[in-house]
């Protein structure tokens, strides 16, 4: 990392990335640097990395691709893949697709925000849990579908919803 | 031959897979039985299912536990068993043979036509169902000409939606001069309630790849790019694997079959965002850029990524070419209708009973898709509308249920072919919800870059969100019917030209519906909470007390013999006592 990232960090101080990421970072950066139209996949391997995008990071990114910072915001907040906030240790993903909305899977979401106390898109105080809503899966035929971590629930009853939850700690 | 789809996975395939696998080295059957993982078989709603060769046995809702018995039952004593056959509703008497099974029966198989046969990560089971001949023939024996002669003859249309001749598209590319030119394959699969192209990439990538081949040698390119949301784990590794051993087998990459000819494919993951499934923009994405449409002309046929001539094909479209080459234009265009030649793949999903993936010929009946395939509606319910086309299409009445399926019967409804996806909806469906729920998504997803959409789409929603909030106005419904129609004028790209089809469908089909919300204040299917009023209607309660046994709240009162009441101070409105009461009592 260099002095003036180092600064900057001491700066935001909310935002803490540790040197190794950048080390991994800049692996990536110079795996793409030469290879034209490779920030998407830059931006992805890098939230892989922090588990975000932090402000930093996309400055730094900017930096080593040789591109301006609003650039890399832009692309950064135009596709839902990427997240400028930390996410939970779980991450909730609600299937909003048609689908699953014609089998009210936002009284799903409904119930998941009363009893986390969050709303969307937010993570839990203990920061166990994030809830996204998301667009068709592409499992229809389970609807209304939950995602949790890496599992997929089918068929999820609003009323049933947090006895799922409850068994990711 | 166990189904491997997402869907039979979520309700763990792969367990069934392991038991099985573990009881047939028990019983020292493992040479006698060959355990195969396929792609998505289809009839996702009975996951996880299975097929037994050579016989043809259909079982579903296996569970690793039942495996023991089925094996000694099946294997051994050689009976099907009864437990695990399909049971059409409102019927006794189980079906065991796949193609009996009215969901599979009024199939015809051409895109998915290695469906349930082959493990989608093996080349040589794709090659031994003559996988890559067409790619050879095409290679070896065809001039560019004479493949587009040949896909324009078939009368194939893109299955992205739009409906236009793949055959022209590729004509207008292959006449550009031009040493560098792309080809493209769109797997970015946004329409909400659509996941044909999902299960072609994940259960037989290669007819993608081939299809893609064959397109290339078409227009002359040598490098492309298969485009694929990131949501789709799945399809990724897999058309990854497929990449890898058809370089492998001499079919991708340097002088593929000896031939001299070239093609390098990439795969692209896509970052989530709906808008990507225009060509410019997703072509802006591959690019690097954020993902917005351009003004046409220039056509991507002249000018598309990286400012190349690039043809753009869907991916089911991709899948439906190796047929054409092998079998000729003819035998193609002998299904179908007129101007819609072939078959669709279209994926049912909603209020029915069964729910998949379903391949028909165009000019189906979309009775015969609900009723004979889908098995018709859950829990006895009424058939209301089928949503064809994602945020771009619109809602069909049940009084056009007699429409054949093909690109122009379908645009005649005010609904567009789209990629395919069906839900289908009951009379617990709020038609101004709906259309407000389609908004909601398309104001997100819209880019922002042309005025009518970015400002238009939510003012839209803005009005829809009053209606259903009960504070609809006079002269709302006139004003969406109006604001709807600019949108479709002044918009840049497909997605503005056709974000405001779903409020007008459900205008043109239901506007009692609209009417009852503005004038009424009453929403007809009880889903727009505000406008429930949580009484029990005297006249139509049946005395049963369901409400009573659903109430989490303690706010039904109910006696035996009694007519139900709801305490307005205890009601929560979660609406358990309207999902729970068949007579539509409570208002």
């Amino acid at each position: 990392m260099s002095t003036e990232a180092a600064a900057e960090q001491t700066a935001t101080n909310n935002e803490v990335i540790l040197p190794e990421m950048y080390t991994r970072i800049d692996a990536i950066i110079e795996k793409y640097k030469d290879k034209p139209g490779s920030l998407i996949p830059v931006l992805q391997q890098a939230q892989e990395v922090c588990g975000y995008l932090p402000h930093l990071v996309q400055r730094y990114i900017a930096k080593g691709m040789n591109m301006s910072p609003s650039v890399v915001f832009g692309v950064a907040t135009f596709y839902s893949y990427f997240t400028l906030v930390p996410r939970g240790k779980h991450v909730i993903r609600v299937c909003l697709g048609t689908a699953c909305y014609v089998k009210r899977s936002e009284e799903i979401i409904e119930k998941i925000k009363a009893e986390l106390d969050l709303e969307v898109g937010e993570i839990t105080r203990d920061k166990k849990y994030s809830l996204e809503a998301v667009r068709c899966l592409g499992a229809c035929g389970l609807a209304p579908v939950v995602v949790i971590g890496q599992d997929t629930y089918g068929d999820v009853a609003a009323t049933k919803v947090m006895d799922i939850i409850k068994k990711y700690d | 031959m166990i189904c491997a789809g997402t869907g039979c996975v979520a309700n763990g395939s792969l367990k069934v897979k392991d038991a099985l696998e573990t009881e047939l080295i028990k019983r020292n059957l493992q040479k006698e039985v060959k355990i195969v993982l396929t792609g998505c078989n289809g009839f996702c709603a009975k996951g996880p299912v299975m097929v037994v060769y050579p016989e043809d046995i259909f079982y579903q809702l296996v569970k690793p536990e039942d495996v023991p018995h089925l094996v000694e039952e099946h294997f051994i004593k050689g009976r099907p068993v009864q437990k695990f056959l399909y049971t059409p509703p409102a019927d006794k008497n189980t079906i065991p043979v796949m193609n009996d099974i009215p969901f599979f029966k009024h199939q015809v198989l051409r895109a998915l036509r290695n469906r349930s046969l082959i493990d989608a990560e093996k080349i040589e089971e794709y090659i031994a169902r003559d996988g890559y001949m067409a790619a050879a023939k095409a290679l070896t024996e065809m001039t560019p000409e004479q493949i587009v002669v040949e896909m324009k003859k078939s009368g194939l249309r893109g299955r992205g939606g739009a409906g236009f001749l793949t055959g022209l598209k590729w004509e207008l590319c292959a006449r550009v001069s031009g040493d560098i030119k792309y080809i493209l394959c769109n797997g970015d699969e946004g329409d909400p309630g659509a996941f044909m192209d999902r299960s072609v990439m994940e259960a037989d990538p290669h007819s993608v790849l081939e299809g893609m081949i064959i397109a290339a040698k078409a227009i002359n390119a040598h490098y492309g790019y298969i485009y694929v949301r990131a949501e789709y784990p799945l399809a990724v590794q897999r058309l990854q694997l497929a990449i890898e051993s058809a370089k492998d087998h001499g079919l991708l990459g340097k002088d593929i079959l000896g031939t001299g000819f070239d093609l390098d494919l990439e795969i692209y993951q896509g970052a989530g965002a709906f808008v990507c499934g225009e060509e410019t923009a997703l072509m802006a994405s591959i690019e690097g850029k954020r993902g917005m449409p351009r003004a046409k002309p220039p056509f991507p046929a002249v000018k598309g990524l990286w400012q190349r001539p690039s043809v753009l094909n869907n991916v089911e479209t991709f899948a439906n070419i190796p047929p054409i080459i092998l079998h000729g234009a003819d035998w193609y265009a002998s299904l179908g209708t007129e101007k819609s030649k072939g078959t669709k793949v279209f994926a049912l999903s909603g209020a029915l009973n069964n729910i998949g993936l379903v391949e028909v010929p165009m000019g189906t009946p979309l009775k015969t898709i609900i009723y004979d395939i889908g098995g018709g509606i859950k829990n006895n319910r009424k058939f209301k509308a089928v949503q064809m086309g994602g945020p771009s299409g619109g809602c069909i009445p049940g009084s056009l249920i007699d429409t054949p399926v093909d690109f122009e019967n379908i645009n005649k409804t005010g609904a567009i072919m789209g990629s395919g996806g069906m839900v289908v909806m009951d009379e617990t469906t709020c038609m101004p919800a709906m259309a407000k729920f389609f908004l909601e998504f398309t104001e997100d997803e819209s880019c922002g870059k042309c005025v009518p959409c970015r400002i238009g789409n939510k003012t839209l929603l803005t009005i829809l969100q009053r209606i259903t909030n009960g504070e609809g106005r006079e002269g709302d419904i006139e004003l969406l019917l109006d604001l709807s129609q600019q949108i479709k004028d002044t918009s840049l790209c497909g997605l503005g030209q056709t974000s405001p089809n779903p409020v007008l469908t459900t205008i043109k089909y239901f506007r009692d519906e609209y009417e009852a919300h503005i004038k009424e204040h009453r929403c007809p299917a009880r889903v727009c909470t505000p406008l429930v009023k949580f009484v029990v209607d005297q006249s139509k309660c049946k005395k049963c007390g369901q409400c009573f046994k659903a109430c989490p709240a303690g706010a039904l009162k109910w006696e035996k013999g009694q007519v139900a009441y709801i305490d307005p101070e205890k009601c929560t409105k979660c609406k358990s006592c309207i999902k729970a009461c068949r007579f539509w009592s409570i208002d």
